[in-house]
């Protein structure tokens, strides 16, 4: 457990230091703030319409296709540390797995979903 | 009380804390962070009962795949509050919910207390596994005893792809009539 | 268990103060580089060659006002520094710096955590790197930052997969995760990973490059159309957050490759932890080349380059890695 432990430390010191360089700087800092300066910056222009502008739906796309073979990578994690005992049958199974997840980008590849204009 | 204990409940009222704040939210990007800090505590309890491999799934195909990906819906649909999802269903609807959520509640803890508590000498689950629930364990599991789930959750994943491919084609399609038929500039598309 | 926590603790802090020194010295490092492959100077006023340059650029954003624009999600606009910088940092939890060694009578081993899940660690930690970058784009409330935002995550998100695959040729010659078990099969310069897995070095340092957002995967702070991508709303110790967070990934990128495939800290001569340092620096120097040769790519090349070459390449290692394992272990 006292890995984990360490790991934990680490993750405190981790926050902690951002905490704490954020608390001096904000006992440092100048604070004086006024419209014109709090406006957002659109390269000297006054900012036009919603700054929430709908982006394109291809960014969604790509990413439900990061889940699917996400999941694929993770599962060869634990073949690949194991494979020293399971052999030449499991890299059998594992080429027909990836075989079928090949074909799923080949298909996403040929209807074009994986160009992007 | 010893330190395990003391990480057990800190990460046990992290992880309800987390999942109480995402339904409480009014803030979609916010409740999908309440979700991510909750899968994160639920991780390690995972790693507390042995299950390392589990608990690393959790954390990179759950926080942090599929949350990604849900907050690109979010933004996507440009949520910013739960206002923008409509008026509030009526007031029915709204005790169905609160009703549904006592039943589960109820079930779940009859549920756990029906549960035997398996010793620690047996494993989790009852069946003792060298190593339990290391990688390398779950991995000649995974390879051997449930090779065919293997390759079915394969063939899932293949028809995930196909229905992602659907939508992508359906939504282009969609958009290029949208386009064609009216401009309304806020919805102007920009990649 | 208080030794164990306490001497623990040393290592922890030990770490995070050299890895924020070497983030502010790469700076400098970057700086010089890039100046004199320009045929420039590079800093050379504060202090002998500009070694006082990190300190005085620290201590100007301690003192720089921090501007928060009234359009800003305010709670996340907090948080998202902090998440870009944390995961950085947390990489190091795994990297082995050194062999093991005896300090005034106490063993100490030369990892702060010997996970017997490290290469998995380095890439959960990857994943959470996203929405550090993703909700600064949301929050900042400007058009500039949203789309460098929501461009750079995707381009993090398509290329871990890469990132993730190349790591498996390793593993499989390794058939472990623990990353000192690696180093510590790598105990002549023959036996490091590199000469076996040169394919998986390559994507890796390329999939490294394109994760921490540098050049030529640049597209989130392309200055020339996206102002300062998603981080263009942020000043002041914010602003320092995020540029730390940049070098802290790219140290931590260069040394889990230098620990992957390049032997760690296993080298003759000179001690462990000087190795390490080298090898470190090394990554880092190929950082900064690629930055000071390549032209940015353009969106659409960047995406097909990582989906159409990139990870059908990390599989198709994979797979022969395998092969070739299988049939040596058949051999002997």
């Amino acid at each position: 457990m006292s890995e984990y432990l360490a790991v934990l430390l680490f993750a405190v010191a981790g926050i902690g230091i951002v905490l704490i360089t954020f608390g001096i700087s904000r006992l440092l800092r100048p604070h004086n703030p006024y419209p014109e300066k709090n406006v957002t910056y659109e390269c000297a222009e006054e900012t036009v319409g919603p700054s929430w502008i709908q982006f394109n739906n291809r960014f969604y796309i790509f990413a439900l296709i990061f889940v699917i073979f996400d999941v694929e990578a993770i599962f060869l994690f634990p073949w690949a540390v194991a494979f020293g005992q399971l052999g030449l049958f499991a890299l059998v199974e594992v080429t027909l797995f990836l075989m079928i997840l090949f074909f799923g980008l080949f298909y996403a590849w040929k209807k074009g979903v994986l160009k992007w204009v | 009380m010893n330190l395990d204990t003391v990480i057990f409940f800190a990460a046990a009222v992290v992880a309800v804390f987390g999942a109480t704040m995402m339904i409480a939210q009014k803030n979609p990007i916010a409740s999908a962070l309440y979700l991510i800090l909750s899968l994160v505590a639920q991780a390690i309890l995972y790693v507390q009962l042995g299950g390392l491999f589990l608990g690393s799934i959790l954390i990179v195909v759950y926080a942090g795949a599929i949350m990604v990906l849900f907050l690109f819906v979010i933004m996507l649909l440009n949520l910013r509050s739960s206002d923008d999802l409509g008026p509030p269903p009526p007031a029915l609807g709204r005790f169905t919910k609160y009703a549904f959520g006592i039943l589960l509640s109820v079930e779940l803890i009859v549920i756990v207390k029906a549960a035997r508590m398996p010793s620690k000498a047996t494993g989790v689950l009852g069946f003792p596994v060298e190593d339990f629930g290391s990688v390398k364990a779950v991995s000649t599991q995974m390879f051997t005893t449930y090779v065919y789930p293997l390759e079915l959750t394969g063939i899932l994943m293949l028809i995930a792809v196909v229905g992602a491919v659907v939508i992508a084609k359906k939504e282009n399609n969609a958009q290029v009539s949208d386009d064609s038929g009216s401009d309304r500039p806020a919805k102007k598309q920009v990649s | 268990m208080l030794e164990v926590i306490i001497i623990s603790s040393i290592k922890v802090l030990t770490v995070v103060i050299v890895v924020l020194t070497c983030c502010a010295y790469s700076t400098l490092l970057e700086r010089k580089l890039v100046a004199y492959m320009q045929h420039r100077l590079g800093p050379i006023y504060a202090g002998p060659w500009g070694l006082l340059q990190p300190i005085a650029d620290a201590i100007k954003l301690m003192f720089k006002e921090d501007l928060v624009p009234d359009r800003v999600e305010r709670t996340l606009y907090t948080l998202a520094p902090i998440l870009s910088f944390v995961p950085s940092l947390l990489v190091f939890a795994v990297v082995p710096f050194s062999s093991d060694f005896t300090l005034f009578g106490y063993d100490v081993t030369g990892v702060i955590s010997d996970l017997n899940i490290g290469v998995l660690w380095v890439f959960m930690i990857t994943g959470f790197g996203v929405y550090g970058v993703v909700l600064a784009g949301w929050s900042s409330g400007s058009k500039w930052s949203l789309l460098g935002g929501i461009r750079s995550s995707a381009q993090m998100i398509s290329y871990e997969l890469s990132y993730g695959l190349s790591i498996v040729g390793v593993i499989l010659l390794a058939n472990t995760l623990s990353m000192t078990e690696i180093v510590g099969q790598q105990d002549s310069i023959f036996s490091w990973y590199i000469f076996r897995q040169p394919l998986g070095f390559i994507l890796f340092f390329t999939c490294a490059v394109a994760e921490t957002n540098r050049a030529p995967f640049d597209m989130a702070e392309a200055e020339s159309e996206l102002v300062g991508g998603y981080h263009t709303e942020y000043s002041s110790m914010r602003f320092a957050s995020f540029f730390v967070g940049e070098y802290a990934n790219m140290l931590a990128a260069s040394a889990v490759a230098a620990t992957l495939f390049l032997g760690g800290w296993q080298g003759p001569l000179l001690p462990p932890i000087v190795w390490m340092m080298l090898k470190v620096f090394f990554g880092m120097f190929i950082f900064i080349w690629l930055r000071g040769t390549l032209p940015r790519f353009r969106y659409d090349q960047l995406m097909n380059f990582g989906w159409k070459v990139l990870f059908p390449l990390a599989l198709l290692n994979t797979m022969v890695t395998g092969l070739i394992v299988m049939l040596t272990n058949g051999t002997n």
